[in-house]
């Protein structure tokens, strides 16, 4: 009786398990190709901070900043942080490490590119390192699944930019993404805090779309080059005297204040702002 | 002991996939919800903000895969045409609705329809859990079969359109397309919640590849700021 009960022991756990298993997640392995059918950051004008809640302090710095800081030897390889993934143009090859002896995810790595560096998902339980650690560019991620949901948190990003024209971001800066798989797509939401440069939560999406054709895990190397800017120079503007201020109101009619990240711009209120005309 | 044991792990087998499919039993789709949509959204404009909050001008079609015969259509968008010709909430169809700068509201209509109201163009769906009672003429919103993508999403394939727009600056659409979404839910920073609806737009006629977008909208704690303003083609 006592070997039956053991058995009928391991047949519930067994069950257990493997229904746990079954609903509490998906497989996100593989490769994800971008679509590319919303916004392409820096594919745009300059001075084209729509859609970003920008602090006030974030809104002058950010008119501040120059494409052409791009050409600075020390610059031209910084890249983006990993707020990028929802940015960028790039598809996503995503590939997990598993603990040979229980069999579970260790950790999914994002792949990266040639402006973006990898992303490390370490799902292992391990805590976020002190604040005072080093913050790099991919910054540090944990994730845990909730549902079928993965959820990952990253800190310790370098101070960068929210998007390529030059809005900022702090080294305070964190990011929640949520990776949601329904078939062949899978949507990325992400929830951007930033103490210092943001009004309120940024909060953005992005699809891919599961690809037979792999893509690549790891992009070209970033190789420097004199590209005529002296070292001696910073590209920048005054923010009072940045000459693309009005880029996006003469080319497409958006009001400059929107151009510039006011946070009430993201709600369908402003539409009767700018009807009224103010 | 054997067969008790088999005869146990069938039975649970079939309980969990029974739990996977709410349809196999009589339970109504709102009992059976496995999250709660309803209440006041608004959408939260951080994409595409210049094709959604303004009129796009006429060409500008960045990102959208559209056909050589849907690009002469957008070309020739007439938005004065469409006014006269009581066409003016074709960029409020289906296709393009839950991307709208828009409030939403969502309510059970019954106990197997989800309803949801916008007030930018006072558009009305129909997410329709009971396929029985789909039927009749093409609208803007069309025909949508819903159901509950377990542990906690919704999926809505929507058909019997009429065409419309996918941007207000005459970006075609067929009555042939469908329209596949999933919406799902996540907590926000600092108490609150925010809706993530994924929509996929399948139409060959018009679109090289179906035109995939996903947009946010956070919930609001009542109606207040609720404005009813009908369609406006231009």
């Amino acid at each position: 009786m006592q070997r039956e009960m053991i058995l009928l022991f391991r047949y519930v756990l067994v069950f257990c398990l493997v229904s746990g298993f079954a609903s509490a997640q998906v497989e996100l392995t593989g490769s994800w190709a971008a679509r590319n059918h919303e916004f392409l950051t820096g594919d745009g004008l300059p001075v084209d901070f729509t859609g970003i809640p920008l602090s006030p302090e974030a809104q002058i710095r950010a008119l501040s900043y120059s494409n052409s800081q791009l050409a600075m030897v020390e610059r031209q390889c910084q890249g983006w942080p990993a707020f990028y993934l929802v940015q960028g143009p790039f598809g996503l090859k995503i590939w997990s490490e598993t603990d040979p002896l229980k069999g579970s995810v260790i950790s999914y790595t994002i792949g990266g590119w040639e402006d973006r560096a990898p992303m490390t998902i370490w799902m292992d339980g391990r805590p976020h390192p002190s604040k005072y650690a080093l913050h790099t560019r991919a910054g540090f991620t944990t994730g845990v699944w909730e549902g079928n949901t993965l959820v990952a948190t990253t800190t310790h990003m370098k101070a960068g930019f929210l998007r390529k024209t030059g809005a900022p971001s702090s080294d305070e800066a964190t990011l929640t993404t949520r990776f949601y798989r329904h078939g062949d797509i899978l949507t990325l939401l992400a929830i951007i805090e930033d103490p210092i440069y943001l009004a309120e939560p940024w909060i953005v999406s992005r699809s891919f779309q599961l690809s037979a054709a792999p893509l690549a895990p790891i992009g070209p190397p970033c190789v420097t080059t004199y590209e005529g800017t002296t070292r001696e120079t910073a590209p920048h503007y005054l923010p009072e005297k940045n000459p693309f201020v009005d880029e996006m109101t003469k080319k497409f009619g958006v009001p400059r204040d929107a151009a510039e990240g006011n946070p009430e711009a993201l709600y369908p209120e402003y539409r009767k702002k700018m009807a009224a005309g103010k | 002991m054997r067969k008790v044991l088999s005869a146990l792990w069938v039975a649970g087998c079939f309980a969990c996939a029974n739990a996977q499919n709410p349809s196999a039993s009589a339970v109504s789709a709102k009992a059976s919800a496995p999250v709660d949509f309803t209440g006041y959204w608004v959408a939260l404009v951080t994409e595409d903000w210049r094709f959604r909050m303004i009129t796009p001008h006429k060409g500008d079609y960045q990102a959208v895969p559209m056909t050589p015969q849907a690009r002469k259509i957008a070309d020739a968008w007439d938005p004065a045409a469409d006014e006269a010709a009581g066409n003016q909430c074709k960029a409020y169809g289906a296709g393009a609705v839950m991307r709208l700068a828009s409030r939403y509201h969502i309510t059970w209509q019954d106990e197997n329809t989800l309803r949801v109201d916008t007030d930018w163009g006072t558009q009305t769906r129909l997410l329709r859990f009971n396929t029985a009672s789909a039927a009749g003429e093409r609208s803007w919103q069309g025909n949508s079969v819903a159901q509950w993508e377990k542990p906690s999403s919704l999926k809505v394939t929507t058909n019997n359109l009429r065409a419309g727009y996918l941007r207000k600056n005459g970006i075609p659409y067929s009555e042939n397309a469908v329209v596949m979404e999933y919406f799902d839910i996540a907590p926000l920073p600092g108490g609150g919640q925010v809706m993530l609806v994924t929509s996929i737009v399948d139409d060959p006629q018009y679109l090289l590849l179906p035109f995939i977008v996903s947009s946010q909208m956070k919930k609001e704690a009542g109606g207040e700021k609720w404005n009813p303003t009908p369609c406006s083609a231009k």
